[in-house]
């Protein structure tokens, strides 16, 4: 899991982490037994009551060219340019 | 206070991470003369802000959030940004990778969290006003145990935008204050639609369903669960008969889903958490470590960069989303929030105001809890509810165990932070 997360943990940490999982996840896995009627339409009545739907603008500048490039880039760790620098991938 | 008065005070309280030196009024408004704290995960421009974490340290925002603007705009100074747990998760700062707040009515017990700084800040006088975020009872909780009022208000109703996020579906900004006043004052100035955050609501996205009459329903089975102590049960039953006093009509209420509240907001939460963490990279912004490729770098600055509860929460999101649990976890848990959520609002088709504890006990030792994560995630069952439906809720100063602030929580229907305002004044003899 901690690989599919993208965080390096030692093995102490991992074993840890396993017990306090099985503690945890003991106790969230109630939720596996409720059994609940109708869930469906319970969703559309939510969506529905929430007034819940997508909000789009226009495509389109959204700011001023260049407004924010130097704030955003400066705090990039390595910058060449006006690029953020990335090592190569292939 | 001066910058440096505010230092001298906040040497044995850590409330703050930084005190500006250039705190100034940026316009006139409402909040003219009024000085305020804002939590460590709000974006003010040309500021530090590192959401209590050491991937972020040397971050300097680029803009500011929208409630910033708003803060500007009202006239009110903004003196320092407040600690808090990591990436706002915990409830008590001691995740906080910049050392724990303590509280100032007790130096060795925490100030509660994740928005701990912000309500110590308030309590030690530091600052009149205070912003935090609340995703599971991050502004209510800390508000009890320091002896303050503290809203979060209905979800939407708040701009996001420059809050750095915890789970989205949870997340809200709102305000602390000694008073109920002061906290609608700054409600006021800080709420609005904004076409930068598209889950921000409009006065007619919740239509009114009740006219406000007064009455309370307190649901007995769950306010009586396991765990809860003496002291806050014998101060719960002293706010029931101080509204009955006042006026009230108070019923015992059923809700029988509410006791899964935990379950389905601790994998909901992580789950959204993992996701929205997945933008610290080292590459973007923030802290890099360097390994042999770009994987390598991940690894490394991801597990450099997080503190402990940060990677634990980051792990079990990753996996109650993970193939072949997704289902049966995450599935099932947006599942029960729905049922929930409906239960919760048609009890407020009878009654304006629900009545529970904030938290199931005063302000615990710094250290006490910090070895059991589970232990820890139950102190958020009176909370979680109010972000799991969207509801508005607030917490109110209802006494004291000794000499810790305790508090009481009301939580009104959608769009109903007028029900909170109103009963909390009664409460609190402010009308």
């Amino acid at each position: 899991m901690a690989k599919l997360a993208r965080i390096e943990i030692s093995d102490t940490e991992a074993e840890k982490l396993s017990r306090e999982f099985d503690a945890i996840l003991g106790y969230v896995g109630e939720v596996k037994s409720i059994t609940s009627p109708q869930p469906l339409s319970l969703l559309k009545e939510r969506g529905k009551g929430r007034g819940v739907f997508n909000v789009m603008r226009e495509d389109g500048p959204a700011h001023e060219s260049g407004m924010y490039s130097e704030k955003v880039l400066n705090e990039a760790p390595a910058r060449e340019g006006n690029y953020i620098k990335v090592k190569k991938i292939l | 206070m001066t910058p440096e008065q505010i230092r001298v005070k906040d040497k044995d309280i850590h409330a703050f991470l930084e005190v500006f030196d250039d705190a100034q009024a940026y316009g006139e408004g409402p909040l003219s003369g009024k000085t305020i704290a804002i939590k460590d995960n709000i974006l003010f421009e040309e500021h530090k802000v590192s959401a209590a974490s050491k991937i972020l340290e040397n971050f300097t925002a680029p803009y500011d959030a929208t409630v910033v603007k708003k803060l500007k705009a009202a006239g009110a100074m903004i003196v320092g940004r407040t600690n808090c747990d990591e990436f706002a998760m915990g409830s008590s700062t001691e995740n906080s990778a910049y050392g724990v707040t303590k509280n100032p009515h007790d130096l060795e017990r925490v100030a509660g969290g994740s928005s701990g700084g912000s309500a110590a800040a308030v309590a030690g006088g530091m600052a009149e006003l205070a912003l935090g975020s609340d995703t599971g009872g991050s502004i209510r909780q800390p508000a009890a145990f320091c002896g303050v009022v503290g809203l979060k208000p209905t979800y939407g109703r708040v701009s996001r935008y420059g809050l750095i996020a915890l789970a989205s579906s949870f997340d809200q900004i709102g305000p602390f204050a000694k008073t109920v006043f002061e906290v609608e004052m700054l409600y006021n100035v800080i709420k609005g639609q904004d076409p930068m955050d598209s889950t921000t609501i409009t006065h007619e996205t919740y239509p009114v369903r009740k006219e406000f009459s007064k009455t309370i329903g307190i649901p007995r089975a769950f306010v009586e669960s396991e765990g809860i102590s003496v002291e806050v049960k014998e101060n719960f039953a002293g706010a029931v008969k101080k509204f009955e006093d006042l006026g009230y009509k108070v019923k015992e209420v059923a809700l029988p889903n509410l006791k899964y509240v935990l379950p389905v907001y601790y994998i909901i939460m992580p789950a959204e958490a993992s996701s929205n963490l997945a933008r610290f990279d080292g590459i973007k912004y923030g802290m890099h470590k360097d390994g042999k490729d770009v994987i390598e770098d991940y690894f490394k600055t991801r597990g450099a960069g997080f503190g402990p509860e940060v990677r634990r929460r980051i792990i079990l999101g990753t996996y109650v989303l993970s193939s072949g649990y997704y289902d049966e976890y995450y599935g099932k848990a947006a599942e029960v929030r729905q049922l929930i959520t409906k239960e919760l609002r048609e009890l407020f088709e009878n009654v304006d105001l629900m009545l529970t504890p904030t938290t199931p006990s005063p302000a615990w030792k710094v250290g006490e809890k910090s070895q059991s994560p589970l232990e820890m995630y139950l102190e958020d069952i009176f909370t979680v509810h109010a972000n799991i439906s969207g509801c508005p809720a607030i917490s109110l100063p209802s006494g004291f165990a000794g000499k810790l602030p305790l508090g009481i929580e009301l939580t009104a229907d959608l769009g109903r932070e007028d029900n909170l305002f109103a009963a909390g004044k009664d409460f609190l003899n402010e009308s």
